[in-house]
């Protein structure tokens, strides 16, 4: 699966080392495998995978991590340049300031 | 349901680890478009098989497809499965929005009576959850903590005989072509959903064009347009997610226009019936809508990020639009000679 690389050096991802107590919790919810442990601190080792779904950031204890989590699907991007609320697919971008759309809103769906 | 558990905190209905043939048939039908934003169980607490105080609790969505996929790999066990409220949206989905979320979580814990339930404090969630959930709130917020388990439900009965360890392949989301062919048949129909009005306005439109009857026209362009217009959605949503791995590019703009230009150039050995103008508006727009449906199979693909997305979309969609007008101001001109 070493061919499925989402385009390179487009992610938000930051990891601040001297922040980070080891716990791994980083690792283990990562589904990209984008960290790995050096010398008892987390290390972004693939940045390219990362796909900022924000599970390492949101699972981090120490808030180490940052990353702009949010939903990489085009239909979402289009629906918000056009100002729908609503799509055939659960997607609806965050608003800027970072607020979930209500169940109400987006949230339906299956696609993804 | 098979059953029913009598516990502390009343009865707890019991499910099968094993799927009904309606179960299969209703997720064939989901898989196809038909009530999937409506295919949902009641959130709260479930069992499988006869749990007790020490049994492991797992964490699901209450999506049917979700729970349906969970299922099958807890046969022979004994387990509790708190089912969170997502509004019937998928785990990784739903804590991407924030409905499989730290909140849902501890309230759905409380209401369900799973608390009273339990001799130990230890939940286990789907590790999908992890956009959603902050494992390490849970203990001060509810005395539980937090296990993620495998990505895939497959993997679950090796997890928990493993004493919850999940090797590094179980925590490695990957896009088999299985999944990405279980997903194709969707687009295609969201797809056609999506554009059959516009094809149909745009054929009885090119039948004001100058050349025989109305009627006439309409056939001649229907029947002619069906060839670039159909070929393109197929080549956007069936042709790119199979070939995905093997498609140049790394923009799925890009790995759709690809698909779309094999079409095309397949079809230019057929001896094409129309003018050359309008035979290279064809293919053209064959390329545009296949870079078109190909850049949206981003949302079901399970690798990209948004700041990519937007990115590629920042070049795509003009460059779609442009030769979409192209692609149609041959067709148009074409009808002139």
């Amino acid at each position: 699966m070493s061919k499925l690389v989402y385009l390179q050096e487009v992610v938000t991802l930051s990891l601040d080392r001297q922040r980070c107590m080891g716990c791994t919790m980083c690792v283990i919810v990562c589904p990209q495998a984008v960290f790995s442990m050096v010398d008892g601190r987390a290390k972004i080792a693939s940045r390219d995978h990362c796909m900022e779904c924000g599970a390492c950031a949101k699972n981090c204890p120490v808030e180490a991590i940052s990353v702009k989590a949010g939903v990489g699907c085009a239909e979402a991007v289009l629906n918000r340049m056009l100002g729908r609320k609503s799509g055939s697919c659960c997607c609806l971008l965050e608003d800027e300031e970072g607020s979930l759309p209500g169940p109400e809103v987006g949230g339906r769906g299956g696609c993804c | 349901m098979v059953g029913a558990l009598d516990t502390v905190i009343g009865v707890v209905p019991v499910v099968s680890a094993f799927l009904s043939a309606t179960d299969r048939w209703q997720s064939l039908k989901v898989r196809l478009g038909f009530g999937r934003m409506n295919y949902q169980l009641d959130p709260g607490l479930y069992a499988v098989g006869a749990p007790d105080a020490k049994a492991q609790a797992l964490v699901t969505a209450n999506y049917k497809l979700s729970f349906d996929s969970l299922r099958p790999h807890l046969a022979g066990r004994d387990l509790w499965l708190l089912v969170l409220d997502t509004n019937g949206v998928n785990v990784w989905c739903a804590a991407g929005k924030g409905a499989f979320g730290t909140d849902e979580l501890v309230t759905r814990l409380r209401s369900s009576g799973l608390e009273q339930l339990l001799a130990h404090r230890q939940l286990i969630l789907p590790q999908l959850a992890g956009p959603g959930i902050a494992a390490h709130l849970l203990p001060k917020l509810t005395g539980f903590s937090v296990r993620y388990g495998p990505i895939l439900a497959v993997d679950l009965p090796v997890y928990l005989d493993a004493h919850c360890q999940a090797t590094a392949a179980m925590r490695l989301k990957k896009f088999p072509f299985s999944e990405r062919a279980l997903l194709s048949p969707l687009e295609l129909l969201l797809a056609l959903k999506g554009s059959l009005p516009f094809f149909i306005l745009l054929v009885l439109l090119f039948g004001f064009a100058p050349g025989n009857g109305y009627q006439q026209n309409v056939i001649a362009h229907a029947l002619a347009g069906l060839f670039p217009y159909g070929a393109g959605v197929l080549a956007g949503t069936v042709l790119t997610p199979l070939l995905l791995p093997y498609l140049p590019g790394r923009a799925f703009a890009v790995k759709g226009a690809v698909a779309g230009l094999v079409v095309a150039v397949g079809l230019l050995f057929f001896s094409l019936p129309q003018h050359w103008l309008q035979n290279s508006g064809g293919l053209l727009l064959i390329v545009v809508l296949s870079s078109y449906w190909g850049m949206k199979f981003t949302g079901a693909s399970t690798y990209t990020s948004l700041s990519g997305v937007k990115k590629e979309m920042r070049y795509a969609v003009p460059l779609q639009i442009a030769g979409g007008l192209v692609g149609l101001g041959c067709w148009l001109a074409a009808c002139f000679f």
